[in-house]
């Protein structure tokens, strides 16, 4: 893998038009991917997930470039209908699309900063990969006051153009004082076995809203990593939404800095898996001063030997009194050959405050079967309603009535 | 409610500090094949058992030291201890207490363990180590007539070698981890345990350890055996002298329950835990395993860890029978410098089986606590159950409490519950205690005492009561 990553590095960057500073830096990040290579079970955060074998054993061996030289056609048929919403296309790994059709021009900035690399102050070895390899990065500024009108929709579209590659994406958000962004990241995967490797930065300033809510629904081969950084001052709301389910891989990982007081995090998630599919949430949310709130929920339907995991941290600060932290997770294994993995972890070093972590799994609850048969269901019919169910407490999380109907139908949850 | 204050007076400072001066025999400093044959040695141990720890030591030279747990200590330099202390009095064996060494039972009788049968403990028989070894273990007589053998392992090698064969090792095998593997190969002493099948063991067994000598670390070894259907209740109690240096503490308790047997571990650790600025204390690195090796044994561990310095261990059991059931009773109390990593694991094989997990930590001062633990459901174990609830309690913001679980289901017939929380004594309550006329420390020992009842109403009566006090004592000074 090396030689190959090395080579791929090289074209890379001569493609790239790079000052010889970030060249270098570029060279840095490198060579620490290269020492530490894929994360693996030693590693304490993937021990339930071994990306490192998972790679290997779906994919093979990895490319690392892609020419990004020539455009891609935008299929309009993979947006959604009936949501009005401003865009972000990226097919293959480029970004072939940004348009903010609905909103005010001057209140939103995008700024290309392809030349200087943000550093993600995680260990993680991904992050390496993603600093060397992103070839183009953008930064979204909205200005302070300003309420995105619409949401904003990020499709990530992959086809059967690329295989075996692997594609890094970075963008980094700040959501200036009084500002509001609700934003869907939407992935479209019609390719097979590659690995997406993408980071988000979040700034969140004074009294500032963020949406998020990422939906993978699609079936495909393909692995994905995805890593969301989100700075919290001041009076700051942040929401995720995970619908985890269509790739063969996906872990998901959000970590949240809790530094303003009043500040509050939440992170919601469903794993609805089948047929082999291995998805992880690992959440790390730092209380960092007094007065902050965060809350989690996860929800698992697992069958066909799918494998779920979901590793939840909640740090509390020692200067970070009057904490609320609450984190529950709960699963439902339809099968013999499905698993289900959690490490709820509580670390706290402040006294005064609430915090819970609750986790169960098991099986279908056979009183609530028998009590819908007992009224005419057929036995399909309970288990689909209590599953439905099940779900529909974390989808009704959602704070946003547009998005929250929207992925309802997504994933066909009726009330 | 005033005798409760004397007693805490009394008890203020750590009253199993002093120490015994005594002629010690000693293994030559630092760890190598000759000091193992030493010990081997002077244990007049057969050929089996030397192979067995010499190749023990040769796994052990391949081993790193773990370093994942959360509270981190100084190296140990294992060449600069003392593998093996015995009073020299001990050299010969005496064979009634009437020859012990008087100092000894000085000693004893200080700790509040009478070895004198006429003062008899409320029907508990007792085993004491001394450092490296034995040195009364009584009651023997009588639990003989119903076929139980209680003895220091020692003895045990040498009069039921067939036992000890079988046994040893299979719970905790030679080449586990660093230190339940320096164990097979230094251990010293320890009880052996076995009540033969359908016996209810009459009395309650004990051990009670006691580290003397400075410099010297500890390594016993614990071995029970529950043949089937009967059931016994060992209790274990443990005490140091003050010293400023550290000491190790690295003891291996293997369980074997077969057919519809009961083995109730119940543990009041009480190492001394250094002074208020984390000088000194032992680091009580402990490996404990029970095997539910037949079918409808039970296992259940209860503990009350309130000293050493580091306590680190996890005992666990390993479900292997259907229908088995493994318990997991815990209180620990860390004040001062004290850090503690503590949990246990579960591991479901058979099918049908059962665990609980009540797990309550109190830290306070500077202190820091850990709870690690796993529950591992394997896609055999059908129709299996896990209850899990810990809890912690913080008292002040310069200490730390920690939740690890590590939950594994995979198994669709099989469910499992964890909840955990963390929280401070409320005002509330305290408010509503100190009207009724308790002190703030009165009430703080109120409120506590009924945090950690679930816990200790699983400990024999007799514990209990000493375990109820040490809660007190343990977190003397830590409220205003």
């Amino acid at each position: 893998m090396k030689e190959q990553l090395q080579k791929d590095f090289d074209n890379t960057i001569k493609n790239l038009n790079l000052s010889q500073k970030d060249i270098e830096i570029k060279k840095f990040f490198l060579d620490n991917f290269l020492n530490k290579g894929f994360p693996d079970r030693k590693e304490e955060d993937w021990k339930f997930s071994d990306i490192n074998q998972i790679i290997k054993k779906n994919i093979g061996e990895l490319s690392f470039f892609n020419d990004y030289t020539s455009t891609n056609k935008v299929d309009t048929s993979v947006f959604v209908d009936g949501l009005e919403h401003n865009k972000i296309v990226f097919i293959n790994g480029r970004i072939e699309k940004i348009d903010f059709d609905y909103e005010k021009k001057e209140q939103i900035e995008i700024i290309d900063q392809s030349e200087t690399i943000n550093k993600f102050d995680n260990n993680n070895s991904l992050s390496d990969l993603n600093n060397a390899l992103t070839n183009k990065s953008f930064k979204i500024v909205i200005k302070k006051g300003y309420q995105l009108l619409k949401p904003l929709i990020i499709y990530h579209t992959t086809n059967s153009k690329i295989w075996s590659k692997n594609i890094n994406l970075r963008l980094d958000f700040e959501l200036q004082e009084d500002s509001c962004l609700r934003l869907i990241d939407l992935f479209n995967d019609t390719s097979e076995k590659n690995f997406l490797n993408i980071f988000y930065n979040f700034n969140l300033k004074e009294n500032a809203i963020l949406k998020n809510y990422k939906v993978d629904k699609l079936e495909n081969k393909n692995i994905k990593y995805s890593f969301n950084n989100i700075e919290q001052n001041k009076n700051t709301i942040s929401e995720t939404f995970i619908l985890s389910s269509g790739s063969n891989f996906f872990k998901s990982e959000i970590n949240c800095n809790l530094k303003g007081e009043h500040s509050s995090a939440f992170v919601n998630g469903i794993f609805s898996l089948n047929n082999n599919k291995h998805h992880e949430i690992r959440t790390i949310i730092n209380h960092l001063t007094e007065n902050t709130k965060s809350f989690q929920l996860i929800k698992s339907v697992l069958e066909n030997s799918s494998k779920a995991v979901y590793q939840g941290k909640i740090f509390v600060n020692s200067d970070a009194q009057k904490t609320d932290g609450y984190q529950l997770s709960k699963a439902i294994l339809l099968n013999k050959e499905s698993e289900f993995n959690a490490k709820p972890e509580l670390e706290i070093y402040a006294d005064d405050v609430k915090c819970s972590h609750g986790s169960a799994s098991g099986s279908l609850n056979e009183d609530s079967i028998f009590y819908l048969m007992s009224r005419g269901l057929n036995y399909n019919q309970a288990r689909e309603l209590l599953i439905n169910g099940f779900l529909l407490d974390v989808v009704e999380k959602i704070t946003d009535s547009e998005i929250r109907n929207l992925i309802k139908n997504m994933i066909g949850i009726k009330e | 409610m005033e005798n409760r204050q004397k007693e805490i007076e009394k008890l203020k400072d750590y009253k199993y500090g002093f120490s015994t001066d005594i002629e010690n025999i000693k293994a030559p400093k630092g760890l190598n094949e000759d000091v193992i044959k030493f010990i081997s040695n002077v244990k007049k141990e057969p050929q089996w058992m030397l192979e067995f720890r010499l190749k023990a030591y040769e796994r052990f030279k391949q081993l790193k030291e773990p370093d994942w747990q959360k509270p981190k200590y100084p190296n140990i330099d294992y060449q600069d201890l003392y593998y093996y202390s015995a009073p020299k009095s001990m050299d010969k064996k005496p064979k009634s207490l009437d020859e012990l060494d008087p100092k000894l039972l000085e000693t004893y009788k200080k700790l509040g363990i009478p070895l004198q049968e006429q003062a008899r403990l409320n029907g508990i028989a007792v085993d004491a180590v001394f450092d490296s070894v034995s040195v009364a273990t009584t009651f023997r007589e009588e639990l003989i007539k119903q076929g139980i053998i209680f003895c220091p392992i020692s003895e045990a090698i040498q009069n039921h070698p067939e036992l000890v064969k079988k046994y040893l090792g299979s719970v905790i095998p030679l080449t586990d981890h660093f230190f339940a593997t320096l164990n097979s190969a230094v251990f010293t002493d320890g009880s052996f345990v076995y009540i033969p099948e359908g016996v209810r063991c009459p009395m309650e067994l004990s051990t009670y350890f006691r580290i003397n000598a400075s410099n010297t670390g500890q390594f016993e070894r614990t071995l029970i055996i529950a043949d089937k259907g009967s059931y016994v209740s060992y209790l274990e109690g443990c005490t140091a002298p003050m010293r400023d240096e550290n000491q190790l503490h690295a003891a291996n308790v293997e369980l074997v329950a077969l057919d519809d047997a009961e083995i109730k571990y119940s543990t009041v650790q009480n190492w001394y835990p250094g002074d208020k600025d984390g000088k000194g204390g032992i680091y009580n690195f402990v490996t404990k395993r029970g095997l539910c090796k037949g079918k409808n044994s039970k296992i259940s561990w209860t503990q009350v860890e309130t000293g050493s310095a580091i306590t680190w261990k996890y005992p666990s059991c390993i479900l292997r029978g259907d229908n088995s059931v493994g318990e997991f009773y815990s209180i620990a109390i860390t004040n001062n410098h004290q850090k503690a990593d503590t949990g246990t694991k579960m591991i479901h094989l058979g099918k049908n089986t059962k665990s609980k997990i009540i797990s309550k930590g109190i830290s306070a001062g500077f202190s820091d606590m850990t709870y690690r633990g796993l529950v591992d459901i394997s896609s055999k174990a059908s129709n299996s159950n896990n209850y899990t609830q810990c809890d912690s309690l913080l008292m002040g913001n310069k200490c730390g409490a920690h939740t690890v679980p590590y939950i594994k289901n995979k198994n669709s017939d099989s469910n499992i519950a964890h909840e955990a929380t963390t929280s401070k004594i409320s005002e509330e309550q305290l408010h509503y205690c100190q009207q009724r006329g308790l002190s703030a420390e009165e009430a703080v020992g109120l409120i506590v005492n009924g945090f950690c009842k679930e816990v200790l109403q699983q400990l024999p009566m007799e514990f209990a009561v000493e375990a109820q006090k040490l809660v007190g004592i343990s977190l003397e000074g830590s409220v205003g």
